[in-house]
């Protein structure tokens, strides 16, 4: 009851100064509204630019880098042993390429918990035939419907079908830019040839596009059966397995635990990517700044238009005092006028950034980078509207604050002998 | 064997500005319930300055101050605009009216925060007193659309509206004009005399001054009678 006739008289004042009201609330309307649209618009680019990198990126590649053999064997000579070794010219040893008993690794990591799943991959490097020239290019072999589940695969074969690999023998998906190299098409039969000099022939069945030219100009995709046969391997020989994880951000000391247990080298996504992730949180910054700062310049408006009223209603305050209002009272009464306006202009500023961002998402984005991505992208996650809604009442709260303290400390002694 | 409404001791006020004076020296009497009693005196004798201390609103005084027998705080804003709610009128020589609302609810504002009775009642009430002052068809009118001496007794049936101990007034006639005047001075008197209201009113008009119950005279901050 007591608060009811507190927030009457709140309404009563913003009603008889409704216009300067209004301009306060389409202040902080105006800045919720492109709040949330940033918000919106730069994490619906990062995401893309997760989709982009990350969920292609395994969380933990195991693989064996071609380097130096770090027992070399004098240090297994005990006549040196404790002694300074000068060894010069070493030499990598190509042949460790292959992960070293890699079915009983896959075996171990199926009972893991902590891996949604896994992948593995044999990559050779292969010669392109194109008439008289031969184009160099590195031939994945892949299980593509593994490989699509756990790592998108298949929403970068913009021609074609990822499974169409696994379906038929002797096929490969080209990367866009190397098909367009080759001048082939699909249906097309391409002959290459490997380092050791053995000729093949693939029917092409599809283009890859990742939205990197680098990677698309040197790629193909090949099941990994066919990829073996290709480079006369046995059917347990391959050169990476690539890892996903329950939990991404376990993937540094995951990564370390594996290398020791399975004597390969891992690396993790995190260590990878690093300036990746500085990127997407430099994105998010910039927008909670600028979304501040117009919430800040809007809560100076409000401090204006209730300084302002304040000023005007002198008169209604000393009467509310000498009637019986005390000083809480009246603070309440501007307060409530502030968080009124926070209120109401924050809430149509959800409203419009609401409309504002999907009328964002309709603008066609089409770029041969992005092979996915049709228009451009939000991101309408709740919390930015939870964040938006609050920053604005908080913001109008301590715009209203230093106003009602100053009405509540009004004497009406002054004012009523002032006339 | 009548019951004091209000009781100043020994109350004492300097104003600070520029240089220290005393504007109320060393002020008592008391005033009993139903009592109609105008204050008078030279202009700048502090009349008005004793009515703001008596009622509460002006709490930097020397002294005491007693209504209806309770010491007055002088460090308690709250329970002070509670007693100024609950047990004082107040109606000004200038018709302080909240000109967002209108003359009902004007009137039912005070009542409202009293809390004592329902919404409903508080509206009936206030109707009561409208038509105790003969207006109760402006209702429904905007404050701000009334004439001066409509507003003066607007002004009144809201200082009513929680049956205060005591109502107060700072020349409330001293802005109309004869007749609006009298009419002002008669309802004072229906109240003290039919409803046993205790009135305390600042006038510098001696003819209304002559028709109340008790004049205390004031000079230079003293009362003299
Ligand atoms: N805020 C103030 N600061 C300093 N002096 C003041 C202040 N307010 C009033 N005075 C002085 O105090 C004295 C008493 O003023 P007060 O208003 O009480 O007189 P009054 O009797 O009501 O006069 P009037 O009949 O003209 O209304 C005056 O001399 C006035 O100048
Ligand atoms: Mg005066």
């Amino acid at each position: 009851m007591k608060k009811g006739i507190l927030i009457n008289i709140a309404k009563a004042l913003l009603l008889a100064r409704w216009r300067q009201t209004l301009v306060a609330a389409i202040g902080v309307t105006f800045s919720i509204t492109m709040f949330i649209t940033l918000l919106g618009f730069m994490n619906g680019l990062n995401d893309l630019l997760d989709g982009l990198i990350l969920n292609r990126t395994p969380h933990i590649k195991l693989y064996n880098d071609i380097k130096p053999n770090a027992n070399q064997p004098i240090k297994m000579a005990n006549d040196y042993k404790g002694k300074h070794h000068f060894i010069q010219s070493i030499k990598s040893d190509a042949n460790k390429q292959a992960i070293y008993n890699s079915q009983a690794i896959m075996n171990s990591l199926q009972k893991d918990a902590r891996v949604i799943g896994f992948t593995q991959k044999l990559t050779a490097q292969v010669f392109f035939i194109n008439g008289t020239t031969d184009i160099t290019g590195v031939l994945n072999g892949v299980n593509a419907s593994e490989e699509s589940k756990l790592f998108h695969f298949d929403d970068y074969i913009v021609s074609g079908n990822a499974s169409d690999l696994d379906r038929e023998t002797n096929t490969i998906i080209l990367g866009k830019s190397l098909a367009e190299k080759l001048l082939v098409n699909i249906g097309d039969v391409i002959q290459l040839s490997t380092a050791n000099g053995d000729r093949f022939q693939l029917k092409v069945v599809g283009y890859f596009q990742s939205g990197l030219k680098e990677i698309d100009i040197i790629q193909s995709f090949a099941s990994i059966h066919t990829v073996q046969k290709i480079m006369n391997k046995p059917n347990n020989f391959v050169t990476e397995i690539d890892i996903k994880l329950k939990d991404i951000n376990l993937s540094i000391p995951t990564a370390k635990e594996y290398a020791q247990l399975y004597q390969t080298d891992a690396e993790d996504i995190q260590t990878a990517n690093s300036q990746f992730e500085t990127g997407s949180a430099v994105r998010s910054i910039i927008s909670y700044a600028v979304g501040i700062t117009l919430l800040v310049v809007a809560g100076f408006g409000i401090y204006n238009i209730l300084n302002m009223m304040i000023f005007e209603k002198m008169d209604s305050i000393a009467i509310l005092k000498a009637t019986g209002f005390s000083g809480k009272d009246v603070k309440n009464i501007f307060m409530y006028i502030a968080l009124s306006i926070g209120f109401f202009g924050g809430l149509a500023g959800l409203l419009f950034g609401f409309i504002l961002s999907s009328i964002i998402d309709q603008i066609p984005f089409v770029t041969a980078a992005l092979p996915t991505v049709k228009t451009y992208p939000i991101n309408y996650s709740i919390i930015f509207y939870i964040i938006g809604i609050s920053f604005s009442l908080i913001t109008t709260y301590f715009a209203g604050w230093f106003p009602a303290r100053k009405a509540s400390k009004i004497d009406p002694v002054v004012i009523i002998r002032g006339k | 064997m009548s019951q004091k409404i209000l009781e100043a001791k020994n109350i004492t006020k300097y104003f600070e500005d520029p240089v220290k004076v005393q504007v109320l020296n060393d002020i008592n009497f008391s005033i009993n319930k139903g009592e109609f009693v105008s204050l008078t005196g030279k202009s700048g004798c502090g009349k008005s300055t004793l009515l703001y201390v008596l009622s509460t609103m002006d709490t930097d005084y020397e002294g005491s101050l007693y209504i209806d027998q309770d010491v007055m705080p002088k460090n308690d804003e709250g329970y002070l605009a509670k007693i100024r709610n609950e047990k004082i009128g107040f109606v000004f020589q200038f018709h302080y009216l909240l000109n967002e609302f209108d003359v009902l609810n004007n009137v039912m504002l005070p009542g409202l925060k009293l809390n004592k009775y329902s919404k409903e009642k508080v509206e009936h009430r206030a109707y009561e007193k409208l038509k105790l002052l003969g207006i109760e068809h402006l209702a429904l009118k905007k404050a701000n659309q009334l004439s001066g001496g409509e507003k003066q007794r607007v002004a009144i049936a809201r200082a009513l509206i929680n049956d205060p101990h005591i109502i107060m007034g700072d020349e409330p006639t001293g802005n109309l004009d004869k007749k609006n005047s009298d009419l002002v001075f008669d309802i004072f008197k229906k109240l003290a005399h039919e409803y046993n209201q205790t009135l305390l009113i600042v006038t510098h008009d001696p003819g209304f001054a002559e028709r109340t119950d008790r004049i205390i005279k004031m000079e230079d901050g003293k009362i003299i009678v």
